[in-house]
C-alpha cells in the first residue's frame, strides 16, 4: 500500500497537491485516503498533509518511517518531515528555500544543509526546481504539479488519470499550465529514475 | 447510476443532509466544521446561512425542525459551548422534523484554544449521539440521524473529528436523491414552552426516550462487532476504529457507532468474551468509564494519551505491551523504534515554522502602532491572534469568541483599584474582528457603556472571516449564497449602543494609526476604533507593485524587521524583501528613516 506525504508551507499549494494526487489515484481503481490541515496551520506555517491508496486503506494517518514517497515543496520543511519516509522512500524536493519567522527575524538558523540531510535520510532523492519550472510552465501556482509530475514516473497510474485528476480540481484558467508543469516534472524525474 | 468520487468527510455531511431532504441549514465558521455549511450552499434547494453565531444558528435548525422541515446545524467544538443553552433544553421540547447537529472536535488541536470532548455534550443533553470512521459512514448516519431523529423526536449529534471532517475516502454516491419531508406543524406548549412546570413533565419523558434508545443502539446495524483473535477484544469509535485496524489487524473488535446512549448488553457480551478489554479512544476516557461502570475491566487511558491525536502508531505502542502478555499477536511493527533515527532526532532542533499574518495582512499596522502606544491588550479568536509572536508581541490574554472585550472590561476595573498596576490604569484595550465582534462581542460593547468603563475597543474589519478560509458575514453585505443584503455598519451600531467616540483608521497608515489610538487611550471614557482595511489574501488589487530595498541605501537599521512580515529578510546584512510574497503595503517603508526601501517600478 503506498504512502505519500506531502510537506511544506502553508499556502504553498499542498492540499491542492494532495487532491489532484488522491484522484489520480482514485482513477487508477485504489481505495484512497488523505489527511489534510486547514485553518490556522495554513497562514504560512507548517503544513503537512497524506495520501495512501491501495487495495484497502485504513487510517488516514501515515504511520511514521513507513511512507514511500515524500513531496517536499520547501527544504526545511522536507527535512522536518524525512522521518516519515521508509528506509526505500524516495524524496522528491523542491531546492526552494523559504525562511520562517524565527530565521527572519535571526533567533535561529536556517539549516544550510538541510538538502544533504534529507538526501542521507531518504533512499532515494529526487531534486525538482519547482518554481523555476513552475515559471518555465506560465504560473508559480503550478509548483505543486512539477512535483506530482516527478512523482508520477515512480507510481503506476495511467498518464490519463493524472491529466484528468489536474483538469478536475486546477482553476480553469490554470489547467493548461499545471499540464505543462506536469510534463516538465514528468520529463526531470524520468530522467533520475 | 452509482458513482464513486473521494469526499471529506465534512462534504459526506453536506450530500447526506441533501439527500436527506435538509431544508433548512445553519452555521458559523469553525475549523475543522466550516466546509459543511461551504458545500451545503451549492445546493440551490437547501436554505442555508452563516448565522451570527452557533447559538444562533442552532436556534434557527430549531426553529426549521418544529415547523416541519429537516434542519442542520454545523459547528465546531468550542462552538457547542455557545449554542449549549439551546441544546441543553431542545431535548426536552424535541424537534418534530429531524434536525442533527454535527459537531467537529480538534484533538491536537491544528485550529483551537482548547479540546474539549464533545461527546460529554449528548451526555448531558440526553441525546442520541453517532460517530462515522469514514466519509462513507458519514454521509449513511446523516441519513440515519434523521430517521433517529424523528423516530425518537430528539435531536442527534453527529460527532466528526479533524481526521474525518479533513480526510477524503471513497464514497458511493447515487445522483437524484432526495427525500422528501413536510411535517405539519400545530401548537402544542406544554410540550414546547419549558416554564417549570411543563419542563417537569418533560424530564421523565426524556428519560424514557434515552432508555428506547439503549434499546435501538442494541441491535443498530452500525454499532458492529468484528471477530478475530479470540484473545484481543478492542472497543472503539470513530476515526480510532481505523488506527485500531491499522495496529492490531487481527484483534477483535466492537466498532460503536452510537456512542450515546451505550448499547450495554452488546457491550456486556463482546467483553465478556476477553479476560479484558482495550478502549481505544481520543481525548476523555467516556467509553473507558461507562465500561468501567458497567465492572468490565478496561484498559484504556493508563496507557493512551489523553491529550492530542491517536495515530497507528501511538495505538501500537500503547496497546503492544498487553497485547503480547493476551497471548495476541503483536501489532504489525512499523519501523517506529528505527525512524528515530537521526532525521527525527534532529527534528526538535530545527527552527519552527509557526503561522504568521500573511505580507500586506492590515492586522499588522494596527498591532504595530498599538505596541508603540503601550497598552494593556485583550485579544480574541482570528489570525490577529498571530500577532502574540514576537516581534509584535501584540496581545496579553485571549480565552474565546467575544471575550476580547470582557476580559479588557475586568482588566480596567482590576487596574484601576491596583496600586501595583495603576499605570496600567486607563490604557486597556479589548481587540476583536469584524467576524468575532458581530459573534460575540456585541453584548460585551453595551456592557461597557453602560458600566462606563474606559476601555478602548478596537474592531479590526478586514471584511471578512479570514481564518476560517473567507467566509461572508453580517458586515460584509453578501449572504452564504452571495445574495446582496444589508451590510451592517459597526460605526452606527457602536453610537447607537451609546459609544460617543467612534474613530475609523487605516491599518496600513502606521502614523495616523498610532495616533489615534493614543488619543482614544488617553479619553477617559470607553471609545471604539475601527481598524479597517480589507484581508490582503482576500481583496487583491488588479496589479501588486511590490517594494524592494535598495541595499546601497539601506544601513541595517532593522526597524523594518520590527513589523514581522514575512516577506522581509536579511540578505547579506541587508534588509531584503521577497518580490513574490511582497504586496505593497508600505508599512516596512513608512519605517525606514533612509528611505531606502520604494517601489520596485521606481527602481
Amino acid at each position: 500500500m503506498p504512502d505519500a506525504v506531502l510537506a511544506g508551507v502553508g499556502g504553498q499549494g499542498t492540499v491542492l497537491s494532495t487532491r489532484v494526487l488522491a484522484e489520480a489515484a482514485l482513477l487508477s481503481g485504489y481505495d484512497v485516503k488523505t489527511s489534510e490541515v486547514h485553518g490556522m496551520a495554513q497562514r504560512g506555517g507548517s503544513v503537512t498533509s497524506a495520501v495512501r491508496w491501495g487495495e484497502k486503506v485504513f487510517s488516514p494517518l501515515v504511520p511514521r518511517g513507513t511512507a514511500d514517497f515524500m513531496l517536499a515543496f520547501e527544504m526545511l520543511e522536507g527535512l522536518r518531515e524525512v522521518g516519515c519516509l521508509a528506509p526505500h522512500g524516495i524524496a522528491i524536493v523542491n531546492p526552494y528555500r523559504m525562511d520562517p519567522l524565527p530565521v527572519l527575524r535571526g533567533d535561529a538558523v536556517y539549516p544550510e544543509d538541510a538538502l544533504e540531510r534529507i538526501m542521507e535520510r531518504a533512499g532515494k532523492t529526487v531534486i525538482v526546481p519547482a518554481r523555476e519550472l513552475a515559471l518555465e510552465a506560465g504560473s508559480l501556482r503550478a509548483m505543486g504539479s512539477c512535483l506530482l509530475g516527478a512523482l508520477s514516473v515512480f507510481v503506476d497510474f495511467p498518464e490519463e488519470a493524472w491529466r484528468k485528476a489536474i483538469e478536475e480540481f486546477c482553476p480553469t484558467e490554470y489547467v493548461d499550465v499545471n499540464l505543462k508543469a506536469f510534463d516538465l516534472g514528468k520529463r526531470l524525474g524520468a530522467s533520475e529514475r | 447510476m452509482k458513482r464513486k468520487v473521494l469526499l471529506s468527510g465534512n462534504e459526506a455531511v453536506a450530500l447526506g443532509a441533501y439527500q436527506a431532504g435538509v431544508a433548512v441549514a445553519a452555521a458559523y465558521p469553525g475549523t475543522p466544521s466550516t466546509q459543511i455549511l461551504e458545500e451545503m450552499s451549492k445546493f440551490p434547494e437547501v436554505y442555508c446561512e452563516w448565522s451570527s453565531n452557533e447559538k444562533v444558528a442552532l436556534e434557527v435548525a430549531i426553529g426549521a425542525a418544529l415547523g416541519g422541515k429537516r434542519s442542520l446545524a454545523a459547528m465546531k467544538h468550542v462552538g457547542l459551548n455557545v449554542a449549549a443553552d439551546s441544546w441543553m433544553t431542545l431535548t426536552y421540547i424535541g424537534v418534530n422534523a429531524g434536525l442533527v447537529l454535527a459537531v467537529a472536535d480538534d484533538p491536537g488541536m491544528h485550529s483551537s484554544q482548547n479540546e474539549q470532548d464533545t461527546r460529554y455534550y449528548a451526555l448531558m443533553a440526553k441525546a442520541p449521539m453517532l460517530e462515522p470512521s469514514d466519509s462513507q459512514e458519514a454521509l449513511e448516519l446523516v441519513k440515519e440521524a434523521f430517521h433517529i431523529s424523528e423516530r425518537f423526536d430528539l435531536p442527534v449529534l453527529l460527532r466528526l473529528e479533524t481526521r474525518i471532517s479533513h480526510s477524503r475516502t471513497v464514497v458511493e454516491v447515487e445522483d437524484g436523491v432526495r427525500e422528501e419531508v413536510d411535517l405539519p406543524y400545530s401548537k402544542d406548549a406544554v410540550k414546547r414552552v419549558m416554564v417549570p412546570a411543563h419542563a417537569r413533565l418533560r424530564h421523565p419523558v426524556l428519560l424514557s426516550k434515552l432508555e428506547e434508545l439503549r434499546r435501538f443502539g442494541e441491535s443498530f446495524a452500525y454499532n458492529r462487532v468484528e471477530m478475530g483473535d479470540p484473545r484481543v477484544g478492542i472497543v472503539t469509535s470513530g476515526v480510532c476504529y481505523q488506527y485500531v485496524r491499522e495496529a492490531f489487524p487481527e484483534a477483535s473488535v466492537l466498532k460503536l457507532t452510537m456512542t450515546h446512549p451505550l448499547p450495554e448488553r452488546l457491550l456486556r457480551d463482546f467483553c465478556s468474551r476477553f479476560r479484558r478489554v482495550y478502549v481505544v479512544e481520543e481525548l476523555e476516557p467516556f467509553l473507558e468509564n461507562s465500561l468501567k461502570a458497567m465492572g468490565i475491566d478496561a484498559v484504556g487511558k493508563s496507557r493512551i494519551p489523553r491529550m492530542g491525536e491517536l495515530n497507528p502508531d501511538i495505538v501500537a505502542e500503547a496497546l503492544r505491551e498487553l497485547v503480547e502478555l493476551d497471548g495476541g499477536k503483536p501489532p504489525k511493527l512499523w519501523p517506529s523504534a528505527a525512524a528515530e533515527d537521526k532525521a527525527t532526532e534532529d527534528k526538535a532542533e530545527l527552527p519552527p515554522r509557526p503561522p504568521v499574518m500573511c505580507p500586506g495582512c492590515p492586522h499588522r499596522g494596527l498591532f504595530f502602532a498599538l505596541g508603540r502606544a503601550r497598552a494593556t491588550v485583550s485579544g480574541d479568536i482570528g489570525c490577529y491572534t498571530l500577532s502574540v509572536l514576537p516581534p509584535l508581541n501584540g496581545i496579553d490574554c485571549q480565552v474565546c469568541m467575544g471575550a476580547g472585550i470582557g476580559l479588557a472590561l475586568g482588566l480596567e476595573r482590576a487596574f484601576s483599584q491596583s496600586e501595583l498596576n495603576a499605570e496600567r490604569a486607563g490604557r486597556v484595550v479589548g481587540l476583536l474582528g469584524d467576524s468575532t465582534f458581530i459573534h460575540a462581542g456585541i453584548p460585551a460593547l453595551i456592557d461597557m457603556v453602560y458600566n462606563k468603563t474606559p476601555v478602548t475597543v478596537v474592531i479590526l474589519d478586514n471584511r471578512t472571516t479570514a481564518m476560517t478560509g473567507f467566509q461572508d458575514h453580517p458586515g460584509t453585505g453578501r449572504t452564504i449564497k452571495g445574495e446582496e443584503t444589508h451590510a451592517l455598519d459597526l460605526e452606527a451600531l457602536s453610537l447607537a449602543v451609546g459609544v460617543r467616540r467612534v474613530r475609523v483608521v487605516d491599518p496600513w497608515r502606521l502614523e495616523e494609526t498610532e495616533e489615534v489610538l493614543r488619543e482614544e487611550l488617553a479619553a477617559s471614557e470607553p471609545s471604539v476604533v475601527i481598524s479597517r482595511r480589507g484581508c490582503s489574501l482576500r481583496e487583491r488589487p488588479e496589479k501588486v507593485v511590490p517594494f524592494w530595498v535598495d541595499p546601497d541605501d539601506c544601513d541595517s537599521c532593522w526597524r523594518c524587521m520590527r513589523l514581522g512580515c514575512p516577506a522581509l529578510s536579511r540578505r547579506d546584512e541587508k534588509a531584503w524583501i521577497d518580490g513574490d510574497l511582497c504586496r505593497g503595503c508600505s508599512m516596512c517603508a513608512q519605517l525606514c528613516r533612509k528611505e531606502a526601501i520604494e517601489e520596485v517600478e521606481h527602481a
